[in-house]
């Protein structure tokens, strides 16, 4: 059964149609990739899931139930966490105590939430770091606390913007192996924007394209890269690289 | 909290009880005035510290705090422990108000400010136009013999409004320690960093900004109670003025915002030395009217120069305790 079913969001920004009726399923359990040259409207879509905006159209179902038109920290409550594609730490605070803040959510008590934040820390290998201001932290690691803090709120449905972006291979494959192992132990399911295509053939059991907002193509992986459409609009360029 | 902070701790404590015994009463008016800054500073340090929402406006929790309970003991003979909930009440409904406008319809950052001074000053004119409160000529209360506790009715000597500043000032730092380390000091934090993201992670902004602002103006309603009590007089141009909401923000600013004992110590140095420096140039025989403002204005520069998160952040790692 899909988790999530969004059907014909678009959006559409003083008469830019960011996107056009997209269409998007995921699976409970599976990991769906999200890909698409710049500007082709998938942090649009994410951000409509997520509620930071309405869609002007469509519908997207989370869990059998209506989702579109909740706040942002409603659809959270309701067990979708999101990472943000401009990581926004917050800066003052230490590494710790940004996790403790996603933890809060499901563990209302201070001490409990410091405890499972510590789980997750240990999980995304920032530990050592946990006394350290976030403004401290270089990319990488505030990528990881990025995805860290959303999964403090325990989501069943995990949204990632481009977190394997300014990562090197090995850390890549670092965060590849990070996300296999909650998605094979806890079951969370994951649904990614991503560009480096290592990470994407790695992680991904279903990709869908999007292309000038509208979903162009969508298969396995080793479907997509034969797709002439997807071939002609986007990896052709992306593999060059 | 390590020993030494407690030792440091331990011994402030016990210089601000004895004060009243060997302070004359020049120094104990200073050592009130402090404690009321203090107080004031911790609680708009709520609302701007912890939760990120800039107030300039908070002369208007102290005015109708102060002409609240005032009014109830000026005109009913209804004591101040008794009125202190009304000035609350009426403080907290304010605050709610304002709140509800700005968070709802998405008003922040500087216009959020620029909504709370508005709110100060139409209730200044508002109150100028109050015969019941007095209007413009003021607001008296009658001062009763200074050498009897009248601790029912907030009557008695400088002393008695010392101890009275003192336990509200030691009051609100535990309260605000309490809530710093409590969830609504996690997420009031995470909103001031970054709101989105706070929001991202299932918080609802709007209700925790509401509670900061409620809770703020809540605390500020006491301190213009004191105020009411302790001046006896009170003057809507005097009161609601920007520069008493100025007053407040001043020692938090100085100290450290967002940090605890930052108010406590941000409103001690800016008096003492605004006294001293006052006190110093008269002895000169210059009598220069402002200089008091001028002085704020200096140390603003420099705190913000060379200290921009204040000096109570700085000298905590020199003196070896923590924020």
């Amino acid at each position: 059964m899909s988790l999530l079913q969004v059907r014909g969001i678009s959006k559409s920004f003083r008469g830019l149609k960011a996107v056009s009726a997209a269409s998007v399923e995921v699976a409970q359990g599976a990991i769906v990739a999200l890909i698409g040259p710049n500007g082709a409207g998938k942090t649009t879509c994410f951000n409509m899931i997520a509620g930071a905006f309405p869609p002007d159209a469509g519908q997207i179902v989370f869990d059998g139930a209506d989702i579109q038109g909740l706040r942002p920290d409603q659809v959270c409550v309701a067990g979708i966490g999101r990472t943000f594609q401009i990581v926004k730490p917050f800066a003052g605070l230490s590494v710790l105590d940004n996790v403790v803040v996603g933890a809060l959510l499901r563990e209302p008590h201070v001490p409990a939430a410091r405890k499972s934040a510590l789980a997750i820390l240990e999980k995304l290998k920032l530990a050592a770091k946990k006394d350290l201001p976030a403004s401290s932290l270089t990319l990488p690691d505030r990528k990881r606390l990025e995805v860290a803090r959303a999964l403090a709120t325990r989501p069943r449905l995990l949204l990632l913007d481009e977190v394997m972006a300014g990562l090197r291979p090995t850390e890549c494959d670092a965060m590849v192996e990070v996300f296999r192992e909650l998605n094979r132990a806890d079951g969370l399911t994951i649904l990614l924007i991503e560009h480096v295509m290592r990470a994407v053939m790695a992680l991904a059991q279903h990709v869908v394209v999007l292309h000038h907002g509208e979903v162009i193509a969508g298969g396995t992986p080793a479907e997509i890269v034969r797709n002439p459409a997807v071939l002609a609009c986007y990896l052709g360029e992306e593999t060059e690289i | 909290m390590n020993r030494r902070a407690l030792a440091l701790g331990a011994l402030l404590l016990a210089v601000l009880l004895l004060l009243p015994a060997f302070a004359g009463s020049y120094a104990l008016s200073v050592a009130t005035l402090i404690l009321y800054l203090a107080y004031a500073g911790q609680a708009w340090n709520v609302m701007m510290g912890f939760a990120g929402q800039l107030s300039l406006g908070h002369s208007l929790y102290v005015g109708v705090g102060a002409y609240a309970s005032a009014a109830l003991f000026y005109h009913l003979g209804i004591a101040p422990w008794a009125g202190v909930w009304l000035s609350i009440a009426l403080c907290v409904a304010l605050g709610a108000a304002i709140g509800f406008l700005a968070f709802r319809f998405g008003i922040s950052g500087v216009y959020f400010a620029l909504l709370t001074i508005a709110f100060a000053e139409f209730t200044r004119i508002g109150f100028d136009h109050m015969d019941w409160t007095g209007g413009p000529g003021g607001m008296f209360i009658k001062v009763a013999q200074r050498d009897s506790i009248d601790l029912l009715n907030f009557r008695g000597p400088p002393a008695m409004y010392y101890y009275a500043i003192l336990f509200l000032a030691l009051s609100a730092l535990v309260f605000c320690n309490y809530l710093l380390k409590s969830k609504a000091g996690y997420y009031w934090q995470a909103i001031r960093e970054d709101e989105e993201a706070a929001q991202a992670l299932g918080i609802n902004t709007f209700r925790w900004k509401m509670l900061a602002v409620m809770l703020s103006s809540a605390m500020t309603a006491v301190a213009g109670v004191f105020f009411a009590f302790y001046y006896n007089n009170l003057f809507p141009e005097q009161i609601f003025h920007i520069s008493r909401s100025i007053e407040i923000i001043l020692g938090p600013i100085i100290g450290g915002v967002g940090t605890l004992f930052g108010p406590i110590l941000g409103a001690a140095v800016l008096t003492v030395l605004a006294d001293a420096i006052t006190e110093v140039l008269a002895a000169f025989g210059w009598e220069i009217p402002g200089i008091k403002q001028v002085f704020y204005g200096l140390v603003l520069l420099a705190v913000v120069t060379y200290l921009p998160n204040g000096i109570w952040p700085a000298l905590a790692r020199r003196i070896g305790v923590s924020k």
